[in-house]
């Protein structure tokens, strides 16, 4: 098919809009590649207005080759979704070196679209269904501007119709988006960096200053919607990962005992049930009130009672779980896992070690060497502090016997390694506290700046005990919150400190508005979709496409009608011809009707032959409207007059 | 030429589609049981990318992906819907063609009456479908718009005009919509001129190779009866009032200035090239400014001269024994 040529007018649009949906990109690609792709359009819009050379097929091979390999070093592969993002942006930048013809026009704003998916990768807020919809109008006006060969619409008019199209594509979204039978991902492998909008959160490895610093972040970790009553502020320890290992300054899962195995639980009480709208993190973890109690499909506990997942979380995920807030965990552990428990570096932090020993040779027992220790976190000149100094080799001497100043991660692995050291199986729980209520009062925010991490000794008969160091130095942490907790001037998150003024309102107004975006529009999968829709009789499949197919049809009828309805002729109603026309259908209905090529006059004579009984009537008639049609409309009433004034029948 | 996927499809409802057409005097009105539509291959790219893009979200469980997708999948619909409306309702009127010589090319005016309140833009005529057409134009609501429609004369005589593609792309290029209309209009084309230029000397002698026109002022040789078409001039009024009819002057040769191109006359066997070498003189004839009268065997063309006359005879060579021309449906 012989292709027209493109109107030059059309291309700096073009240009103008592709700049618009790469500018996101910003934000997720190194910086040379929109760089790249901005310097290819002005090369391109030289081209057009300066006359410059297009590059031969040489050159672009050239550089599409440079992209390939430039891509290749920064990101150490072409697979995964940012370099995959970044390939597109450098295809659509080469593309315009051999942008021609119409359909070399068409492909590009195709790849426009294309490109307005891959946003959607790094960031699915609230913007970006605005950004969207913005750059479907303009991707679309681009595709009306090219279609007309010699660019004769006005960029108002190419707006107006691409913002007509996708404004009536818009109910056949929506009808789209809640009755396409949806499918549990993914279809095939997702490449390692999927994902790439999780927060930063907890990760599995816990060394002095991890915690103090992801504080720093108001960004959500996860939401909570309680279906039964709302737990106290100091009960709320949601349990993330559980270490086990400890190098001397770090803390690790390690190897956890016998895995198949869920630590057990007894003597289960206050139960809880909830659920869980978990932000994209990329772990395994999910989270969930100490101690979960039941499973959500495509999960397991661990042998730590760690609630995990079988896939990595790279979307926002919704779960129901339930859990027990009083409950003795592992009443008998195994000899085994009392090893782990207790095992420390042969080396290091002697003083600490010291000090345990001087301890156990007072003749403590397990709890009260717990409270030994607690005691001397709450009654000695310990600082609870964000800004804790830097620690050296042996960290927990250092931080036990100079400096005294650290955040929770301090507390808690300087309080697990003096319970080891005097032989009490302990372990490390990281995971968050706290936790805020929403404006409205329907749901619990947990934020990073709530990660946290404590302690679980094991005492006999009671399993594993949770004990809080922290609390024990400053309780407001545990009781009011990170902001309270704080010295004033520590640079707490601004939503930490609980203040409330007008702007935390709107935060949390706004928090609220994406609550519900979250849970009714990104989480809207398979599940959501089936609960949802059997509430409204669309049970399975069959059903839904039945509906689906039956909607979509009825409002493309409706936009057929309406384009029909446009299409029909826009001549002012005459209403002298108005009035003939109904004399024509009642004269019809009498077996008289003039032919296509005759005038009134020669009509009126043939009635005078063939039906003399409505020859005066018809004369009347055709008398009134030639005067109608020359008079003027004063003899309107004439002419209304004689249409009245046809038999009904014949007689 | 690449591989197009629906260009097989397009062949065979073709077929289907050209059974339909009715030959009509116009103006015709493009009724929508009549508008064909087809995706282009832009459009079948959108659609491939569309499912591309449903495969994506539903790997990465991408909402907005989803919505992406669903939003192109409602566009490319709702473009159909408007490729479809951009044709109907749409008037298609023919105003003939000036006559051209056979074998250059007849451009019948096209006229598009746009009743409606939006405009229709980029509407295209041309005598093959599912090809980028050879004239567009946009049509203004409540206005009509002349086009062209280029139609080979391959010979002489009366050319109607063919059924051709009234089509549209317009807004997104994704679909093809076209109709098929023939208007009962035709246009004549002259016979090609060709052969030996008028001789320059009107001296009787027969040099040239057709020594068709009589030259030459000999005296009057008596009168015969009136023929329809004999000049005003040529009637013998006394013999007329004597016997009662019509009699008309003949004299053994023209008068010396006038030029009577006789088609018996020419010795050429092939009666075309006759009328080839006749269209070529009736030129040289105008251009020299002559007056001349013309003789073909069913008819006599006065003497006259001037362009007017010039096309009254080309018309009548164009139209000797021509097919009578062909009437409405077929």
């Amino acid at each position: 098919m012989n292709q027209p040529p493109v109107s030059l007018r059309s291309l700096p649009r073009l240009l103008a809009v592709l700049a618009i949906v790469i500018l996101p990109h910003v934000r997720n690609l190194p910086v040379w590649i929109p760089a790249f792709a901005l310097a290819m359009m002005l090369w391109r819009l030289g081209v057009a207005r300066r006359g410059w050379g297009m590059p031969g097929t040489l050159v672009r091979a050239g550089l599409a080759a440079l992209a390939f390999a430039a891509v290749l070093a920064s990101f150490g592969s072409i697979n995964g979704q940012t370099p995959g993002a970044a390939l597109l942006v450098l295809m659509v930048a080469l593309k315009l070196t051999e942008t021609r013809t119409l359909r070399d026009y068409t492909i590009l704003t195709f790849l426009g679209y294309f490109l307005l998916g891959t946003h959607f990768l790094f960031d699915q807020s609230i913007p970006m269904i605005v950004f969207l919809l913005i750059c479907g109008v303009l991707l679309t006006a681009v595709l009306v501007d090219i279609n007309h060969p010699d660019g004769g619409l006005s960029p108002r008019t190419s707006l107006r119709t691409g913002g007509l199209l996708v404004a009536q594509a818009l109910p056949l979204m929506l009808i789209f988006f809640v009755l396409f039978p949806r499918i549990p991902g993914p279809l095939w492998g997702l490449p390692a960096d999927s994902g790439s909008n999780a927060v930063t959160g907890l990760s599995e490895r816990m060394s002095p200053g991890d915690i103090s610093q992801l504080s720093q972040s108001d960004e959500v970790a996860f939401r909570v919607r309680f279906d039964t009553e709302i737990p106290p502020r100091t009960d709320r320890y949601w349990r993330g990962p559980v270490l086990w290992s400890f190098d001397g300054r770090a803390w690790e899962p390690g190897f956890s005992p016998n895995t198949q195995q869920a630590g057990t639980v007894a003597d289960a009480r206050r139960l809880l049930r909830y659920d869980v709208t978990l932000e994209a993190h990329r772990h395994h973890w999910l989270l969930a009130l100490d101690v979960p109690m039941s499973v959500p499909a495509d999960g397991r506990l661990t042998s730590s009672r760690q609630l995990v997942s079988r896939k990595p979380v790279r979307e926002r995920r919704l779960y129901t779980v339930e859990s027990a807030l009083d409950y003795r965990l592992d009443p008998a552990l195994s000899e085994w896992a009392r090893r782990i428990a207790l095992r420390l570096p042969v080396e290091g932090n002697p003083q600490t070690r010291a000090l345990a020993t001087q301890w156990r040779d007072e003749g403590l027992d397990e709890a009260a060497l717990v409270n030994r220790a607690l005691r001397m976190f709450r009654e000695q000149p310990f600082v609870y502090t964000m800004q804790p100094p830097a620690l050296g080799a042996d960290s927990v001497d250092e931080f036990l016997f100079s400096t005294r100043r650290g955040f929770c991660e301090h507390y808690a692995s300087a309080f697990a390694v003096l319970m080891r050291a005097a032989g009490v199986p302990a372990r490390i729980v990281t995971g968050y506290q706290g936790g805020e209520m929403s404006a409205n009062n329907q749901y619990m925010i947990v934020r990073q700046s709530d990660a946290h991490a404590w302690a679980e000794v094991w005492l006999a008969d009671r399993g594993w005990l949770r004990v809080d160091p922290t609390a024990a130095v400053a309780p407001d942490r545990v009781e009011v919150g990170l902001g309270a907790a704080l010295p004033a001037g520590e640079p707490v998150p601004f939503l930490a400190r609980g203040t409330a003024s007008l702007l935390s309102a709107l935060r949390l107004r706004w928090d609220a508005i994406n609550t519900q975006w979250n849970y009714w529009v990104l989480a809207y999968g398979p599940e959501l979709q089936r609960s949802v829709l059997s509430r409204i009789g669309l049970p399975d499949w069959r059903s839904m496409i039945l509906a689906l197919t039956g909607l979509v049809s009825l409002l493309l009828t409706l936009l057929g009608l309406w384009l029909l309805w446009q299409s029909r002729g826009a001549d002012p109603v005459d209403p002298a011809r108005q009035q003939w026309n109904r004399a024509v259908r009642r004269l019809r209905r009498l077996g008289l009707s003039p032919a296509p090529a005759e005038g009134p006059r020669d009509f009126a004579e043939r009635v005078h032959n063939q039906a003399p009984e409505l020859a005066a009537a018809v004369e009347e008639l055709v008398d009134a409207y030639v005067a109608t049609r020359y008079a003027g409309s004063a003899e309107i009433d004439r002419l209304q007059t004689a249409t009245n004034a046809l038999p009904r029948r014949r007689r | 030429m690449t591989w197009n996927p629906v260009r097989g499809m397009h062949r065979r409802i073709e077929q289907w589609v050209t059974t339909r057409v009715q030959r009509l005097p116009g103006p015709v009105t493009i009724r929508r049981q009549r508008i064909y539509i087809l995706p282009t291959r832009q459009g079948v790219v959108f659609g491939v990318m569309t499912f591309a893009l449903l495969l994506g979200s539903m790997n990465y469980s991408n909402s907005l992906g989803f919505a992406l997708t669903f939003l192109l999948a409602g566009l490319g619909l709702v473009c159909m819907h408007h490729t479809h409306g951009n044709l109907v309702n749409l008037q298609v009127s023919a105003r003939g063609a000036t006559p051209v010589f056979a074998g250059d090319t007849l451009r019948f005016v096209v006229v598009l009456h746009n009743a409606s309140r939006r405009p229709r833009h980029v509407v295209g005529t041309g005598l093959r479908q599912g090809e980028w057409p050879d004239h567009w134009v946009d049509v203004p609501a409540g206005s009509e718009v002349a086009t062209g429609l280029d139609v080979a004369a391959s010979h002489r005589g009366r050319i109607p005009a063919p059924r051709f593609a009234v089509s549209t792309r317009f807004p997104l290029g994704l679909f093809y919509a076209w109709t098929w209309v023939e208007l009962d209009q035709s246009a004549v084309a002259y016979p090609k001129p060709s052969g030996a230029p008028l001789p320059d000397s009107l001296e009787g002698d027969d040099g040239a190779e057709h020594s068709s026109p009589r030259v030459g002022n000999d005296d009057f040789a008596g009168v015969r009866d009136y023929h329809r078409g004999d000049a005003l001039s040529a009637i013998h009024w006394k013999v007329t009032a004597r016997t009662g009819d019509l009699m008309v002057k003949q004299f053994a040769q023209a008068s010396r200035d006038e030029v009577v191109l006789h088609f018996d006359r020419l010795t050429d066997p092939d009666p075309e090239q006759r009328l080839s070498q006749l269209a070529r003189w009736a030129l040289d004839a105008t251009a020299r400014g002559l007056s001349w009268s013309m003789v073909l065997p069913d008819q006599h063309i006065p003497a006259g001269s001037g362009p007017d006359h010039c096309a009254r005879c080309l018309t009548a060579l164009a139209l000797f024994q021509s097919d009578p021309r062909p009437t409405a449906s077929t």
